[in-house]
């Protein structure tokens, strides 16, 4: 499988990441390279095989639903590139 | 004083400990050593004052008789790990000068065990690469020069920072992480010891989140024993982690020495490359006949699926970083990037702080996982995966100790000399470690001896999950028949 010029605005969209016209070409030839190399996963017989979900068999750990945490405002919002009283600030999104 | 810089670890607990000198004197000459080899690019911060603070309480602890495992010993840490009050980065422009509230619970340990921090070390951006190049700081280099040559060469990746500086006396070991062979690489090119411990041995709670199923913990050293003893400091069961085990952490420095008589040593055959440099092919040859006289016995084994593992993982790792990356978005920490709406602010903010490699991976990832394509790409790379670890388990139950491969296809390259036009040739360096991570197990690698054209060259041991222990005996018959390699200073 290859990607075309629309996928990869697509897949730009997608990941949220803005890609300028002139890039596309040189972005698309480098998807393209890593697709045809995974390419040959597809003569793998994988018949009745399970997908990984967990690297070692290990039960999920559960912890006590308590409050182990908090009173760290400004912590939370010490690294912020925008903040006001304790909320992180972003452009408006509801009209 | 500049021997106090060429120490092993070992060596310098026993300083220590008979008050031939203070940590701060240690901490102090591996500061003037940072300092005279800029040139390489090792440190993407240097903290001096914390250094010598941490020196002076750790002095007074060793003065009462407190110590700990590793007091007073000066490491260097890779900018992967979350250090409180300390920038950490992952050598990412997008976490511009994110200052953590918080410790990792890894180097958490290392301090609470008495370690010394002189600084954070430069990486591939988020550990995405096999050269030390993509990371936001600019590329490592190798204190390896080929023989007659001023060619700057690379560090390996992405752990190029930890490697580097480990092999030029910078720190006396440094913490790493390894997600495809960003360790065993790393390592292998620069004639340092790395230890990629079992998935789940040590915690990855506050390490920058690459692919989560795959990241590993590990320690960096000049020597087999000197891995021992960071890797016991470094392990250990977090309940912060799920994935962290609640087993205990043994004694690993008890398994220097140990001998390997009797233990039954893997070949694999699928490991032989077409186009395999002869010096690798001599090297693993030497490496096989080096465990033989130890005692060990070397049965040629088959692990059939080994050559999925690298696009598999192309598959898995760059699906688990776009999850793990979509929390870059401007708003809650680092980069910020105005845009006339919010959607506009996450685009804007990404394709200005991701790197290429980076953005590369987060797309490919995007892509595997979008509707229509997850189950003919992910789920199938899944599957395989599955087959890949069953390979090791087949070998493992037939008695198999340990499995012995070269740790890379080649020695260090130059700086700018690969992955230009096409990104698969970088990838193919992580050949022979990937399938490690792939399966969840251990793996270290060892330097074992030099190529033509003097440069180092390392073999990798692959152990039974949770067995690191049988990694150290015999990583350190390997180092006791290569014997060590130290890079002619030119910096």
């Amino acid at each position: 499988m290859s990607v075309d010029a629309a996928t990869v605005r697509r897949i730009a969209h997608l990941a949220r990441i803005a890609v300028a016209e002139a890039e596309v070409p040189h972005l698309q030839g480098e998807l393209n390279a890593m697709l045809a190399f995974v390419e040959q996963l597809s003569e793998v017989n994988v018949d009745g095989v399970e997908p990984m979900t967990s690297v070692t068999p290990m039960e999920m750990k559960k912890r006590p639903d308590v409050i182990n945490d908090g009173e760290i405002t400004d912590d939370v919002v010490r690294n912020a590139p925008d903040t006001v009283n304790h909320f992180f600030l972003v452009p408006k999104v509801v009209e | 004083m500049t021997d106090l810089i060429s120490m092993t670890i070992a060596e310098a607990r026993n300083g220590l400990a008979n008050k031939s000198f203070t940590s701060l004197e240690l901490t102090d000459a591996h500061l003037a050593a940072i300092e005279a080899a800029r040139a390489l690019n090792a440190f993407v911060l240097e903290t001096p004052d914390k250094a010598r603070a941490m020196a002076r309480a750790i002095d007074a602890k060793i003065a009462k008789g407190e110590g700990g495992p590793l007091a007073g010993i000066p490491l260097g840490i890779k900018d992967l790990f979350a250090t409180k009050d300390v920038r950490t980065t992952a050598c990412s422009k997008i976490l511009g000068n994110f200052v953590p509230p918080y410790e990792s619970t890894v180097t958490s340990q290392l301090w609470r065990d008495g370690a010394v921090m002189l600084g954070k070390l430069n990486n591939d951006e988020f550990a995405m690469g096999s050269s030390n190049e993509t990371s936001c700081f600019g590329p490592v280099v190798n204190p390896w020069r080929r023989e007659g040559s001023n060619t700057s060469l690379v560090p390996g990746g992405s752990s190029g920072g930890s490697a580097s500086a480990v092999a030029a006396l910078l720190c006396m070991g440094a913490t790493a992480t390894d997600t495809g062979g960003s360790i065993r690489q790393p390592a292998a090119f620069t004639a340092t010891v790395g230890v990629k411990p079992t998935y789940g041995r040590c915690s990855r709670w506050g390490i920058v989140a690459f692919a989560s199923s795959l990241d590993q913990a590990g320690p960096i050293a000049r020597t087999v024993r000197d891995a021992a003893i960071l890797m016991r400091s470094m392990a250990g069961h977090d309940p912060k982690d799920t994935t962290s085990v609640d087993r205990a952490v043994p004694d690993y420095e008890a398994a220097i020495g140990k001998s390997v008589k009797g233990m039954k040593i893997g070949i694999p055959k699928e490991y032989r490359l077409d186009g395999m440099p002869a010096e690798v092919e001599k090297l693993w040859t030497e490496g096989a006949a080096w465990l033989k006289a130890a005692g060990a016995e070397l049965v040629e084994i088959s692990l059939p699926h080994t050559k999925y593992a690298l696009p598999a993982y192309y598959i898995v790792a760059p699906a688990e970083a776009s999850s793990n990356l979509a929390r870059y978005d401007g708003v809650r920490y680092g980069l910020r990037v105005p845009g006339r709406s919010i959607g506009e602010m996450y685009e804007n903010t990404r394709a200005e702080g991701f790197g290429d490699e980076v953005r590369r991976r987060v797309m490919i990832g995007t892509y595997v996982l979008s509707a229509g394509y997850y189950d003919a790409y992910y789920l199938r790379a899944q599957k395989v995966r599955t087959l890949i670890k069953k390979d090791f388990e087949d070998c493992f139950a037939k008695g198999v100790n340990a499995i012995l491969t070269p740790a890379t296809p080649s020695a260090a390259f130059g700086v700018g000399e690969k992955g230009g036009a096409d990104p698969v040739e970088m990838y193919l360096n992580d050949i022979f470690t990937v399938t490690v991570n792939m399966a969840g197990l251990p793996g270290i690698a060892v330097p074992a001896g030099k190529d033509a054209q003097g440069l180092p060259l390392g073999l990798q041991l692959i152990g039974r999950p949770f067995d690191e222990e049988t990694l150290f005996s015999l990583g350190e018959v390997v180092e006791q028949a290569a014997g060590r390699f130290t890079p002619a200073r030119w910096w």
